[in-house]
């Protein structure tokens, strides 16, 4: 006997499963439109790659994700594309979203399929892609792209693979029945997986309240390495992180995936998918889907074509449209209601439930919270949902995902043994929302304070760089100042001590000379070489044409930012005033170099 | 067709808060059978007019707060509130004192919080301590000697005139220092053997005690067995008097030996029916096992080296004063962690 082990809380709803098993699985037939929503699996979009009004095969690949994770959609049957547009599709929101609209032609004419005889002369990655070609995703719930989970990162080995059977919600049987009538199939599949995945261990996991399922699987599985174990029926046994408890005693990490631990899990209807992909060549066009509750009068399993409308399907069960009050997608636990039977089924569908008013009555007025706890024992997750439920309303989020409000996987059993009628999951699910929110909001400001940021620090930089270099010019310009000021004291003070020692002689030279100037001035009128007195003069003239035509561009600049208002017109401004300061100042000093040199000129002839 | 719009989970198979508040009420059932058998009509009577008042007083508090009237009542618990003081208050006690215990449980401890749910006390226990500090006369000389209803004790109709009455003192004659007082009072100056001598300790361990606090057992086990109350806090509580009393108090001449303490007073009463509430106890399996050992703890040491012969009522409200603090350090260890986190949000471990 395989060791299994417990999993904390969990709860034992009504089964209400014989209703949907006493009949085998049905074919739905054709029904008068197919309804293909677009997006089926979790990642992008796929796009449609045909036209309105186009004739299709059975099989044909009509939908594509060209750009990002996903996989393709394909006709279910031959047919003319009456439409792409927007329509209900099976969403909690009750949302609209692409879907294309396939009239059948009666004629179900496949498209040229290319089976594989024997995958294993193929490579790995080969199969992979013509898994993901055949457009399977994850037909337990979530829709994960089969071929992206059956490839996991190089560094995590899978080493059990279960084939998780366990279908723990009251109600649905589709796995239960697909297990008793196609149980070869199922392992086909199972065995491709498992040569994928190489793992040592391969167990398929079926609660023990689905005996006749057990047994056809445990005879398909006659003479495999493959492991049939029943397990005990429990609420949420069939939950991916439970049944991993169940059958290995490990946990997945918070926050992590099975395969951190080796693990991998796959859906019985996802393994016929494969098993149809690779050895009959056939893409995913069809599931089985359950169709019970009590408004119904024949309760079962249906084959049904992706993309058949759910009305379709209830009338084929005998609805008893003045009995139906709740219609639900999916178990009572997790699915959603629909506000209309005009949704089509898609790859994750599994269950129907018509339900009366007494089958499933509307909740009780919510009652004061008194801590009884019935909650907490009930959590397979070991959580405190009371907790969790007080900090939601009270719009504590922090304290909330201090208790790990991220880690529920929102099952029901919280909600399903309140005693005063909570909706607690749909209070953790505002919450989580809440946060979800609160996080884009916090990424986006932070985006956005880290923008400003760097801009103000670009800014910042420039100004300084700015400053830097006007400090650098007029230090410069200073020095020159200074320089040629020293200069002139110099050559005046060399001036003085001459005149000092010899005042007299210079004196009678003076005036000697004034007369030979006189004279020679009369006589020659040449103009008075100026060059040893001040040899300044042509630098600071330099300098006074630099400034000007510095002025000139400041000038010019200011016009520009005045006539485009920008918000340095202030700046500039000063900058223009300093710059005519400067153009003065060089003149002035110009005008002084000269007015000294004059009397040199005339002293030195 | 209009067609039911839910949030799942769809299907619901609870028990409701009323149908458990019920069941609480009927679990109590053997433990007031058995105090009226060995201490006459007082607890009957006072049961029954504890809940009239409960419901009287949750009826005008609703009505202020202008809440439904139906919706609330119905949960039973206000009831569950009168019984539990009916059943832990003297015999003899005044009909006005439970009167006064009750309106101050439902008004203060319970509405003015904001009713069901939001009460950090347990409100039978803030009653009871409110009175017995308030009416220490009241709440000390009325309880019933210990005999059998249909050879002693007052009838119903005399028990009903004697309750009716303004006096703190209702009876001389009737009452009797409960086995707890006895002991504590007078192993000072007697030995253990002497002390025993009193009626009050009968054959047994404490005439009629020992049968109701069996009973009050026997109604927490089935509690226990339909999963309206889990083990933790009356195991851990129990088990805690019990170490404190070997621990401490294993000499009959100077302690109460464990027995009596096990079995008279209002041990059983307060670790499966007082103790256990759940909106003022704490929540996780550790923090109850914590909570229901310092409750123990604190009865004993009250009991022991306090004022008051029992004191079931004072630990339960000193413990509601710490189930903030246990609740943010005992939760569990959720699947996928590897350990629970402790503490309040940005000063955690784990």
């Amino acid at each position: 006997m395989t060791q299994l082990w417990d999993f904390a809380g969990g709860i034992h709803p009504a089964e209400h499963k014989h209703q949907s098993t006493g009949r085998p699985i049905r074919q739905a037939g054709l029904p008068e439109r197919l309804v293909l929503p677009l997006q089926q699996h979790i990642g992008a979009p796929a796009e449609a790659i045909v036209a309105e009004g186009e004739r299709v095969l059975k099989g044909q690949r009509i939908a594509e994700v060209t750009n990002g994770m996903g996989v393709p959609v394909h006709a279910p049957t031959s047919g003319t594309i009456e439409s792409i547009a927007r329509l209900p599709v099976p969403h909690p929101s009750g949302m609209d979203d692409w879907c294309i609209t396939l009239i059948p032609d009666g004629e179900d004419q496949w498209c040229q399929r290319h089976p594989i005889a024997d995958y294993r002369k193929l490579e790995r990655d080969e199969v992979l892609d013509t898994i993901r070609t055949a457009g399977i995703s994850g037909m337990g719930g979530a829709g994960f792209p089969t071929n992206i989970k059956l490839r996991p990162p190089k560094d995590r080995k899978v080493s059990t693979l279960i084939l998780n059977g366990a279908e723990c919600e009251p109600y649905i049987t589709a796995d239960d029945m697909t297990m008793r009538e196609r149980s070869d199939e199922i392992i086909s599949g199972l065995k491709i997986m498992a040569w994928i995945l190489r793992p040592e261990r391969c167990v398929i996991a079926i609660e023990d309240n689905k005996p006749e399922a057990a047994a056809a699987m445990k005879k398909a599985a006659e003479g495999t390495q493959i492991e049939v174990v029943v397990v005990p029926t429990k609420y949420p046994s069939g939950g991916e992180k439970q049944l991993i408890r169940i059958l290995t005693g490990m946990e997945v990490p918070s926050g992590g995936i099975p395969a951190d631990i080796g693990v991998m899990c796959q859906n019985v209807g996802t393994a016929i998918a494969v098993a149809r992909a690779i050895l009959e060549g056939e893409p995913l066009i069809t599931r089985v889907v359950t169709i019970t509750g009590e408004a119904v009068a024949e309760p079962g399993n249906f084959d049904a074509l992706l993309g058949t409308p759910i009305h379709y399907l209830l009338s084929q069960a005998g609805l008893q449209e003045a009995q139906l009050h709740r219609l639900v997608l999916g178990g009572p636990m997790m699915g959603y209601t629909l506000n209309t039977p005009d949704i089509p089924v898609v790859k994750t569908s599994n269950c129907v439930i018509a339900a009366t008013a007494q089958e499933l009555p509307d909740p009780e007025p919510e009652q004061a919270c008194i801590r009884c706890g019935q909650c907490a024992e009930a959590c397979p997750m070991e959580l405190l949902p009371q907790q969790l439920f007080w900090y939601a309303k009270a719009g504590e989020f922090e304290k909330a995902e201090h208790l790990n409000l991220f880690d529920c996987i929102e099952c029901g059993a919280c909600s399903y043994v309140c005693p005063s009628s909570i909706p607690l999951v749909q209070y953790y699910r505002y919450a989580k929302g809440e946060i979800r929110v609160q996080r884009a909001e916090q990424l986006k400001a932070d985006r956005a304070r880290e923008r400003f940021e760097a801009r103000q620090a670009r800014l910042d930089r420039e100004q300084q760089e700015k400053e830097l270099r006007r400090k650098e010019r007029a230090k410069a310009a200073a020095e020159a100042q200074a320089k040629k000021k020293a200069e002139a004291e110099q050559a005046a003070a060399k001036g003085e001590a001459v005149d000092e020692k010899a005042a007299k002689a210079a004196l009678v030279q003076e005036a000697l000379a004034r007369k030979k100037a006189r004279t020679s001035a009369e006589s020659n009128a040449q103009p008075v070489s100026t060059e040893n007195a001040a040899p300044d003069i042509p630098a600071l003239e330099k300098q006074l044409t630099q400034a000007k035509s510095k002025l000139e561009t400041m000038q010019s600049m200011l016009e520009d930012a005045k006539a485009q208002q920008a918000d340095n017109v202030d700046k500039l401004e000063r900058a223009v005033a300093k710059n005519h300061e400067r153009v003065k100042r060089a003149e002035e000093a110009l005008a002084e170099a000269s007015a000294e040199t004059t009397p040199a000129t005339q002293s030195t002839e | 067709m209009a067609l039911a719009q839910q949030s799942s989970p769809h299907a619901r198979k609870a028990r409701s808060t009323s149908r458990l508040m019920l069941w609480v009420i009927l679990a109590a059932v053997p433990g007031l059978l058995a105090q009226t058998i060995f201490f006459g009509w007082g607890n009957l009577i006072n049961v029954v007019w504890c809940i009239v008042i409960a419901l009287a007083a949750e009826a005008a508090m609703l009505s202020i707060r202008k809440k439904p009237l139906a919706f609330f009542l119905k949960d039973n618990t206000a009831a569950v509130t009168g019984l539990l003081l009916g059943l832990s208050l003297p015999q003899f006690v005044p009909l006005w004192v439970s009167a006064i215990a009750v309106i101050s449980a439902i008004v203060m401890a319970k509405q003015l919080y904001g009713g069901l749910g939001s009460n950090p006390f347990n409100p039978a226990m803030v009653g009871y301590a409110l009175v017995l500090i308030s009416f220490p006369v009241a709440m000390t000389t009325n309880w019933a000697q210990p005999g059998l209803l249909w050879e002693s004790a007052p009838g119903f109709g005399e028990t009903l005139n004697l309750l009716a009455s303004g006096q703190q003192t209702v009876v001389d004659g009737y009452s009797m220092a409960t086995p707890l007082d006895e002991y504590k009072h007078k192993i000072a100056t007697h030995t253990a053997a002497e002390v025993l001598e009193h009626p009050t300790f009968g054959e047994g361990i404490a005439r009629g005690w020992e049968w109701v606090n069996a009973a009050f057992l026997l109604g927490g086990l089935i509690l226990i067995g339909l999963k309206i109350i889990t083990w933790h806090i009356p195991v851990s509580m129990l088990a805690a008097i019990a170490v404190m009393s070997l621990a401490f108090g294993n000499n009959p001449d100077q302690y109460a030996p464990v027995s009596l303490h096990m079995l008279a007073g209002g041990t059983m009463l307060g670790a499966f029916f007082i103790a256990t509430d759940p909106v003022s106890a704490a929540t996780s399996h550790q923090g109850k096992l914590i909570y229901g050992a310092a409750i123990g703890i604190l009865i004993y040491v009250i009991r022991s080296w306090g004022n008051y012969p029992d004191a079931v009522a004072f630990s339960v409200l000193l413990m509601n004063f710490a189930v903030p603090f246990i609740d943010h350090y005992t939760p569990p260890r959720t699947y996928g962690h590897h350990k629970a986190r402790r503490g309040v949000p940005g000063k955690t471990q784990g």
